[in-house]
């Protein structure tokens, strides 16, 4: 939105151009960001025909029954939590967080690049995000969901959680507003809603596109209905612009507030290893590349089998890629710090706490943290590795275990406490891995049926694109043949 | 005013012409706009810069909205946690009565701004987003199931790759004929007539 008329490609100024003058990034072959010859009905057609005409394909099905029979083993796993208690899994004293605070950051890490690149890169205007951004909205709701279940269900009777919002009740005391847990309650419930309202703003254009070519009666019904009657006046569409600019404004400072509030859980503890200020914006990288990587991973696969090549080009990976290596090194410089300040601090619980973590029982996860988010990335280096899709989707997914372990590692630091006769041991039960296998299974649920019914490229903003972009070639020759006559 | 609409009712929503590129519909809303008529709308599939002061509108008013409500969501952040957190005032509401309850919790002063922050922050941001939310389709008043352009069959190209420029009945300007004759005068694809 806004004014995009004088972007040129800033990511990749300089080193887009052979010939050295400046070319705007995207009409060069390297670096568009959509393929020749898209014009505003081609891109409709491509994307709208995925769900209305294409045929429901056997490896959608396929998908969509892993998926959903994953999600059965959630609904069993929480169940079985119900009747029994937490007691099913591997938490004891003195490690009492185990599983469900890992994979509740680890999952909301992954929501933040939904809200990254729809958001923060709207902002600073880089064109190159409007292919990716529907899916990765999408993702971001979907994960936060996954992420919800883990706090809810780890308070032990999940039926009362509604204690912890503000309501004035009949015990007549009201929540703890000086704590970290509490503050997760808005954050994770504002950032949900704010999600939600985002993805759907920038849905309703589509699917009043989606109305209007839909055959059957039933889709043209059901669509319309979603649609709100969206029909693109050009005083709509300004509300419509305004809210998105000031919704993505919004977005950016909340996503770094959700993922600053979830390290505080951990900070905010007076126990050696959490309690270092490095933990807010080390967490929000940490968020950020396991969400590039997941949406990598994801969408690496459907570009292949709905052949988006022309939406979805080379240099998005690349772009993706450039991210992940980045958030990667200052994820790597999180851990050289936390290394230096634990001796730099000289408190004994401090180096003690480290010691553990390195050469501890645990030990072994924490090398194998180094080797995934640390060692292996440094290939994207290298183009070669940011724009072949195999190794690149490989990379991805060691980052998304990676990103796992770092959780692991922090959450496991509460086996060894301040003293030796409360240390503990955790090991983590069928029950645990149960659930967190049924969270993959609501999160691919949800996007393989995000994938067949709803438009996942925002199509308007494709035309939109296109429309720049022909305005900017029509601009660029004209410029050229000026040059050409002062020069003679 | 509205019993006056009702009974001068026009006999049709208006005549939308249609083009062919983001450019011609910009040209034909500024030549319509400057032939007089001020009951016109444009149609396209993505936000075209500038169409509304093509048009001759005013830009919306929605950021004042969410920072109004912005605010509010702070002021409810901040009250709702001095409140419940560091007083015990009690508070009538019908017929009930609700008292805050201060807490001290490890010695902290009772109105501990810092510990207030993440919530106060929280609330601001939750309060926009919903006045920029409900506020695009409100005021637009959406939703609208139904809506006499949907009558056209051209008009749904409208969501796709068509744009459209309507001159509405209710339009002091306007007349039939001549409205017709101006905007075939813009070089349309097309011209239609939209019944109600």
């Amino acid at each position: 939105m806004a004014d995009r008329s004088h972007i040129k490609g800033s990511l990749d100024a300089g080193s887009g151009s052979s010939s050295g003058k400046l070319t705007p990034s995207y009409l060069d072959p390297d670096y568009r960001v959509f393929g020749d010859g898209m014009t505003y009905k081609s891109v409709t057609d491509k994307v709208t025909d995925i769900v209305l005409k294409l045929k429901t394909s056997k490896g959608w099905w396929l998908g969509f029954g892993i998926s959903f029979m994953a999600l059965q083993v959630l609904v069993i796993s929480i169940i079985y939590l119900l009747i029994k208690g937490p007691g099913i899994w591997g938490v004891n004293n003195p490690s009492m967080w185990g599983f469900a605070i890992i994979n509740f950051v680890w999952w909301i890490g992954i929501g933040h690049a939904g809200t990254l690149i729809s958001a923060i890169l709207l902002l600073v205007q880089q064109d190159w995000r409007t292919s990716i951004n529907r899916f990765a909205e999408a993702m971001t709701v979907f994960a936060v969901m996954c992420a919800g279940l883990f706090p809810l269900l780890h308070v032990g009777r999940p039926w009362l959680a509604y204690w912890m919002l503000p309501y004035p009740s009949t015990m007549g005391i009201w929540p703890q507003f000086r704590s970290p847990l509490l503050w997760d309650v808005f954050a994770i419930s504002t950032y949900l809603t704010v999600s939600v309202l985002f993805w759907y703003l920038g849905l309703v254009p589509d699917l009043a596109t989606l109305r209007d070519r839909a055959v059957k009666k039933a889709k043209k019904v059901i669509y319309g209905f979603l649609a709100l009657g969206w029909r693109g006046s050009a005083k709509h569409w300004d509300r419509f612009t305004t809210a998105y600019l000031i919704l993505a404004g919004l977005s950016t400072p909340l996503v770094l507030s959700v993922h600053s509030i979830v390290s505080l859980d951990f900070a905010v503890s007076n126990l050696p290893g959490w309690h270092t200020t490095i933990f807010p914006p080390y967490f929000v990288a940490g968020a950020v590349y396991s969400g590039f990587a997941m949406v990598l991973t994801v969408m690496i696969p459907v570009r292949h089998v709905f052949g988006l090549h022309d939406i979805l080009t080379l240099r998005h990976l690349n772009n993706m890629s450039k991210v992940m290596l980045a958030m990667g090194l200052v994820v790597a410089y999180g851990y050289a710090m936390e290394a230096f300040f634990a001796f730099y601090s000289g408190g004994q619980y401090e180096i003690q706490a480290f010691q553990n973590r390195v050469f501890g029982p645990y030990g072994w996860s924490y090398w194998a943290l180094i080797l995934c988010n640390v060692a292996i990335p440094q290939l994207l280096w290298f183009r070669r590795f940011r724009v072949t899709l195999v190794p690149l989707w490989m990379i991805s997914n060691i980052i998304n275990i990676g990103m796992w372990l770092e959780r692991y590692v922090i959450v496991i630091t509460l086996t060894r406490d301040f003293m030796t006769s409360s240390w503990g041991y955790y090991v983590p039960t069928i029950w645990d891995w149960s659930l967190y296998l049924g969270t993959f299974g609501l999160f691919f649920t949800c996007t393989f049926l995000f994938i067949r019914f709803l438009p996942m490229i925002n199509v308007f903003e494709m035309r939109e694109l296109i429309h720049h972009v022909k305005h900017h070639e029509h601009h660029d020759k004209a410029g050229h043949g000026t040059e050409v006559e002062v020069s003679h | 005013m509205s019993h006056e609409q009702e009974t001068h009712r026009p006999e049709s929503y208006g005549m939308i012409a249609e083009f062919d590129s983001p450019e011609t519909l910009m040209a034909a809303a500024e030549k319509t706009r400057d032939a007089g008529y001020s009951r016109i709308d444009a149609y396209s599939s993505f936000p075209i810069e500038g169409m509304v002061e093509a048009l001759g509108q005013k830009r919306t008013g929605l950021p004042k909205l969410i920072l109004l409500f912005g605010f509010i969501g702070m002021c409810t952040g901040l009250f709702l946690q001095g409140w419940t957190a560091a007083s015990n005032l009690g508070i009538t509401i019908g017929p009930y009565m609700f008292y805050g309850y201060s807490m001290n919790i490890g010695g902290r002063p009772m109105l501990s701004f810092p510990n207030f922050i993440p919530v106060t922050f929280e609330l601001t941001i939750l309060f926009s987003a919903l006045a920029a939310f409900f506020g695009t389709f409100i005021l637009s008043k959406l939703p609208m199931p139904y809506h006499p352009l949907f009558n056209s069959e051209r008009f749904s190209l409208a969501s796709q790759d068509k744009f459209f420029l309507c001159i509405e009945a209710r339009d002091p300007q306007y007349e039939k004929g001549k409205t017709e004759e101006f905007l075939e005068g813009l070089n349309p694809d097309s011209i239609e007539e939209i019944g109600h």
